[in-house]
């Protein structure tokens, strides 16, 4: 026995006291809580997407295209095949567009543009446009590309409302991940004799470019899921068609029609679409993230 | 002197050896394809692999730096000669990182900062307006405080990452050229044993003193004339400080060597000469015996005995 037991004055000095006991389990069980509260929904709506959309997915479901026969009894009512192409290239453009505008952009700003005033105004612009409803793209883009130009709808079209609407979360949240490369890193490379411009691409990018693949996930996320900007750019149409300069169905807007539908069958192949479209965006992501982490090993 | 002679410890670094690409075993997959071109530098252009230039002599002439209105370097005069290590010693504050960052100017890479006077690397002013700053940093490597490889790098391509950054024209940096100036840096900073058979893993995943050395191998492979060094071993244990400062001791053969350090046992170790800094003025340069055994002025006597700092 070589350790002495402690005093009663050294117990008492360093026990936990009873209230401390007790605050810490109310503010535990209060984080419990909120984390619970926070699942509910989230668990519900993926419950509800797989109960009721699950049913009307089927071979025919993907494979062809809505027929516009709602009323009829007897007669199919079609697949979903037109608004997931339609979706896949509309939002394929748009990304095209927005991404390589808006990682430029958040080069821009921390790289050269600093704390100019110009630099200062870009990134208020950038966070009033993060605030703007989807809707006002949509106006935006059918003011000048629909009316404007004496056209009518094109996919293209749709795909321009979207790239504004990506535009912003994608600036926004590349430039929170450039400003998390440390700076050793660049004095480093600039010490090695780099030009700046391949400081940029060899060694800022790629150590960034896990932390945007997320940020310019959830803009392609937000894009595939808006109707408003699609509704008077893209339309709706039944036909699949892989021309952007025509009128292009999409899976949000697809869902928007059928959901109003007096016709169960209708409403839900409405499900089955909504099903679809959570269920490309999971995969999308899983990709991504296979995909950067594979080029940070490289 | 506190260095006895010349260094011995080169010995292993046979010029002729290193110059074949096959003769050291290469069991790892880096971009290596056998190209017929034999790796030896370009003798017409001068850009030998291995048998590197002599270090070249750096001369401050009324330095002066600023950060806004701030001027932590108030005008410095030194002369840091070819081929030795010139330690500068100061307490924090008087301007001794400012004054070395002013060399290579990385100081302008700081918003607001900005540098008067003269730098002259041999004859030439570095801050002459028809220089071009990329070609004095590849002429002036730099070592940084902290060990700071490029986490998605790995080992090969940190020590490459200075031959391909660099906007050189393309055959210059043919592949199996590019291997064998890896290995000759990599031998030159002591990491070669350490690491030929890890060439592919993350130059993150070593020892910190070990990502220093690839830090100061990636400054070697592209040949400078000059490397300062910020407190290079700062952010070491005593033992991988003492491979960097043998490692001094070989380098300056071939460089120039300007170290920062607060650590006055590694001045007296490493430095042909020593240089006191005060407030953001030169206080005394001169042989680091007489730094620290017989100095003229009293305040840097008050220093190197530890009466302040």
């Amino acid at each position: 026995m070589s350790a002495p037991s402690p005093t009663a004055d050294q117990m008492a000095r360093f026990a936990v006291s009873p209230a401390r006991k007790r605050k810490d389990r109310i503010a535990r069980a209060t984080i419990f809580a909120g984390t619970v509260i926070a699942l509910v929904p989230l668990v519900l709506i993926v419950y509800y997407l797989l109960r009721k959309g699950l049913g009307s997915w089927s071979g025919s479901f993907f494979s062809t295209d809505p027929t516009g026969n709602t009323f009829f009894k007897g007669s199919s009512i079609g697949g979903i095949k037109s608004a997931i192409l339609g979706t896949v290239e509309i939002v394929a453009l748009a990304s095209a567009i927005a991404i390589p505008i808006g990682i430029g952009v958040a080069v821009w700003l921390v790289e050269y543009g600093r704390n100019s005033w110009f630099a200062s105004t870009v990134r208020f612009f950038v966070d009033v446009l993060t605030g703007v409803p989807s809707i006002v793209f949509g106006l935006f883009v059918y003011i000048v590309l629909v009316v404007g130009t004496g056209s009518s709808y094109a996919g293209y079209k749709g795909s321009f409302a979207l790239a504004l609407l990506m535009l912003p979360v994608v600036i926004r949240s590349a430039e929170v991940i450039l400003l998390l490369v440390p700076a050793a890193l660049r004095e480093s490379a600039l010490a090695l004799g780099a030009p700046r411009w391949r400081v940029i691409f060899s060694i800022v990018l790629p150590t960034a470019l896990p932390g945007m693949v997320t940020g310019v996930l959830l803009a392609i996320a937000r894009a595939a899921g808006e109707t408003a900007p699609l509704l008077f750019t893209a339309a709706a149409t039944l036909k699949t068609n892989f021309n952007l300069g025509q009128f292009m169905n999409s899976l949000p807007v697809q869902i928007y029609s059928d959901v109003t539908s007096p016709t169960t069958a209708v409403v839900n192949r409405a499900w089955g679409a909504a099903l679809t479209l959570v269920v490309m965006i999971l995969l999308l992501n899983l990709i991504a993230r296979l995909i950067s982490r594979r080029s940070r090993l490289a | 002197m506190s260095t006895d002679g010349p260094s011995t410890g080169i010995a292993d670094m046979e010029p002729d050896e290193l110059l074949k690409p096959d003769a050291a075993p290469s069991p790892t997959p880096p971009p290596a394809k056998p190209q017929a071109s034999p790796p030896q530098g370009d003798p017409a252009t001068g850009t030998a692999a291995v048998d590197a230039k002599p270090g070249l002599s750096v001369r401050l002439e009324k330095l002066r730096a600023f950060y806004g209105n701030a001027e932590p370097v108030k005008g410095i005069d030194l002369d840091f000669r070819a081929n030795e290590v010139t330690a500068i010693i100061g307490p924090s504050g008087c301007g001794k990182s400012t004054m070395v960052r002013c060399i290579n100017r990385m100081h302008e890479e700081i918003p607001g900062a900005r540098a008067e006077g003269r730098v002259l690397l041999d004859d030439l002013d570095v801050y002459d307006s028809s220089v071009d700053v990329v070609a004095v940093r590849r002429a002036i490597g730099m070592v940084f405080q902290k060990p700071n490889p490029f986490p998605t790098m790995s080992v090969f391509d940190n020590v490459a990452a200075g031959l391909r950054l660099s906007s050189r024209r393309r055959g210059e940096r043919a592949k199996t050229s590019l291997r064998a100036k890896v290995e000759t840096a990599l031998r030159s900073a002591g990491l070669w044993d350490e690491v030929s058979e890890r060439l592919a893993e993350p130059g993150a995943g070593l020892s910190g003193g070990q990502q220093q050395r690839l830090c100061i191998a990636r400054s070697l492979a592209v040949d400078p004339e000059v490397i300062l060094m910020d407190e290079p071993c700062s952010a070491l244990d005593p033992i991988a400080t003492l491979k960097i400062e043998e490692l001094i001791d070989q380098l300056k053969a071939r460089v120039t060597i300007v170290i920062v350090t607060h650590n006055m046992q590694q001045a007296a170790r490493v430095a042909d000469r020593t240089a006191f800094m005060l407030g953001g003025e030169l206080v005394e340069v001169g042989p680091t015996q007489e730094i620290f055994t017989n100095p003229t002025d009293p305040r840097t006597e008050d220093y190197v005995t530890g009466k302040f700092g």
